[in-house]
């Protein structure tokens, strides 16, 4: 059991090291967990509910207060804090952003695999299903959907409603990755070597093709999360999101509505706007090093680690050019 | 079980293969021998003869497009041919396991070397998480790596240590049979006289039956008890080693083994075969080697050679079946002279 333990450390310290390599990848997991923590700890970076309305020292509301007049970035036409309220929007946009890109990520996957490797009338029918969806404009889909299911009055608040809508509608591109990655892993021979040692299906699916597909999945995740956030803010900006629990997307939709622009008050818009830029540019630059990373293939080579010949992993090129005949 | 009698007995086995636009190419037709435990048995001849397909057929690992369309498999008196698929996986590894041509491809480059060692050892719940673990680090000293190396990824071993590797995942369940297909093939001399040292070692404590298949006639001399030629997918000769290469019958082997240079004697050229073996799926029609054959005559080309008993008479009675292993020889060619192979 302990030498287990010692590996999975390894495994985790190397994971670290390369990551930390990775300047890029650096600058992604800055933004987004900076990101992260601002929304978790929006109760103790704000003072106010963001539905508040700040009022002066005559107890008079302060609508398009500047941030020289009032906090941070000023308030609202409703004199609300923009501050309280861009923390408390990222909970919803990531919420949302993490929630329907994980939903799309196990639908793709479980497609992509069943379709990748039963191959047949199973593939066909999984692979036209999707195109069907790939063809489909998503954004119009996407507005007549939640506009439809509000209006049916189904229970669920506007926010379940947009993470289904967009987790049902994200998988497309997912399925068709996976799908393709599958096909090319299960003609490897070490899933003809799995069905001699008498594995069945499953067995093969859990043991051989998921660990080949995962670095693809956790990547393509990341990248998914930062569309759907995306998505969220277009949909929200659009009028479809929940007014009482504003997104980034809200923000933006009410500074329009109720004319920012020609107010003047950029502290209104711009907050959010950038605020969408930060996560999705996170969530790109954090995926595509994810992918490097969890791709052993990539990262270690032939004689790294501790039984190493005469490479170690400080030094000069000498063992990235091994890595090719490896 | 006697040792008289075969582990594995292959009647009649046939193997076609139908490609997409229907074309019915006949990879197997009529291939019978019988395999000892306790032995090793040769499987030769030139790349596209049939040895790994035989291999894969007797796994029943045919990929979609390939059909088995008629013979017997008994392994320990069962026919393998008619069990159904789940009580073959129980077959599978338990008591046939096969140690593959290219190491490196044959392991899963993402998960640990002894993890892709226990896995048929959990798979067939043979024992439990802890016990297997020790069973590998076992598996591993038998073959000469280090324990310390349980944990490490295909591509931190070299290609000899890939190659022992597969051979202690073929062991894992002590199987009965071990099918080892060109398992000294991507490996240099060195490497190669210790595999096949190892395989020999494991099966003289372990009292397995192998089936070899190679090009290499070298290494068929040296490891092999009996050995089958294959041309075309079918059977061309099948003998115990000595006789087959001392006096062999069918001009293939004859030729072949011509083509396998001698060293006690200079050759300044290498002797080859001219040509190439037979499409399967625009077969001569009479015998496959005829084309190619520097002995032929004329009903070659018109009818297909039958196999013929030509065990040497030493006093035995000459028939395949009788189970005098030690001196089986039949060839299929019209130029030898005997009883026809019935069984």
């Amino acid at each position: 059991m302990s030498e287990r333990r010692t590996l999975l450390k390894r495994n985790l310290l190397n994971f670290w090291r390369t990551f930390r390599r990775n300047r890029m990848g650096r600058i992604g997991a800055v933004l987004l967990f900076t990101v992260l923590i601002l929304s978790i700890g929006a109760p103790l970076l704000t003072p106010y509910q963001p539905t508040d309305t700040i009022r002066d020292a005559n107890g008079r509301g302060m609508t398009f207060a500047s941030p020289s007049e009032h906090g941070p970035l000023g308030t609202d036409d409703a004199g609300r804090d923009v501050w309280t309220q861009l923390l408390y929007g990222a909970r919803i946009s990531l919420t949302i952003g993490f929630v329907a890109g994980f939903m799309a990520m196990v639908i793709g996957s479980l497609l992509g695999i069943l379709a990748g490797y039963f191959g047949g009338w199973i593939d066909s029918l999984l692979m036209r299903t999707t195109d069907v969806f790939l063809v489909i404009p998503d954004l119009p889909l996407m507005l007549i959907l939640v506009a439809t299911l509000r209006q049916l009055n189904t229970g669920f608040s506007p926010t379940v409603v947009l993470i289904v809508v967009i987790g049902v509608l994200y998988w497309t591109s997912t399925a068709r990755l996976i799908r393709s990655q599958v096909l090319s892993i299960k003609e490897r021979q070490f899933v003809a070597r799995a069905r001699a040692i008498g594995a069945g299906h499953s067995h093969i699916i859990r043991k051989h093709i998921i660990p080949q597909v995962m670095p693809l999945m956790v990547a393509n995740t990341v990248l998914i999360i930062s569309s759907a956030i995306l998505t969220e803010s277009g949909l929200s900006f659009l009028g479809l999101g929940d007014p009482t629990q504003p997104s980034w997307g809200t923000m933006l939709n009410f500074a329009f509505a109720r004319s920012a622009v020609s107010n003047g008050a950029w502290w209104f818009f711009l907050p959010p706007g950038l605020a969408i830029v930060w996560v999705t540019l996170g969530c790109v630059l954090l995926g595509n090093v994810l992918e490097e990373i969890f791709n052993p293939r990539l990262t270690s080579h032939h004689l790294e680690g501790e039984q190493h010949m005469i490479a170690r992993p400080d030094s000069p090129p000498l063992a990235e050019g091994i890595e090719g005949g490896a | 079980m006697s040792a008289d009698m075969p582990l594995l007995s292959v009647r009649h086995l046939s193997t076609d293969f139908i490609s997409a636009d229907g074309t019915v190419a006949h990879a197997l037709e009529d291939v019978s021998f019988d395999a000892y435990p306790g032995q090793t048995l040769g499987l030769v001849g030139e790349s596209g003869c049939g040895k790994t397909t035989t291999m894969i057929s007797l796994m029943r690992l045919l990929p979609a497009a390939g059909r088995i369309t008629s013979g017997e498999v008994l392994f320990d008196g069962v026919d393998l041919l008619s069990i159904s698929e789940r009580q073959m996986r129980k077959y599978r590894w338990k008591e046939m396991a096969m140690v593959f041509q290219s190491a490196m491809n044959a392991l899963n480059p993402v998960r640990t070397v002894g993890d892709q060692i226990a896995e048929a050892i959990l798979l067939h719940d043979l024992m439990d998480r802890a016990a297997a673990d020790q069973r590998v680090i076992g598996l591993l000293d038998l073959v000469g790596i280090a324990k310390s190396r349980k944990d490490q990824y295909p591509h931190q071993y070299s290609g000899g240590m890939r190659q022992r590797a597969m051979i202690a995942m073929a062991l894992a369940c002590q199987p009965r049979l071990l099918f080892a297909d060109e398992p000294t093939t991507a490996l240099d001399v060195m490497i190669q006289a210790q595999i096949l040292e190892l395989l020999r070692d494991i099966q003289q404590t372990m009292g397995l039956a192998i089936i070899l298949v190679t090009h290499d006639l070298g290494v068929v001399a040296e490891i092999c008890d009996s050995v089958v030629v294959m041309y075309g997918g079918k059977v061309a000769e099948y003998g115990s080693i000595d006789v087959v290469y001392n006096s062999p019958q069918h001009p293939y082997t004859q030729r072949l083994l011509e083509a396998f240079p001698d060293l006690n004697r200079p050759a300044d050229v290498l002797a080859s075969i001219p040509g190439y073996p037979p499409r399967l799926n625009a077969l001569p029609p009479g015998c496959r080697f005829e084309p190619r054959c520097h002995m032929r005559i004329d009903v070659c080309a018109k009818a297909t050679p039958k196999l013929i008993d030509v065990t040497p008479l030493d006093g035995r009675p000459p028939t395949a079946d009788s189970g005098q292993r030690s001196t089986i020889h039949v060839a299929a060619c019209h130029l030898c002279t005997g009883p026809e192979v019935k069984a």
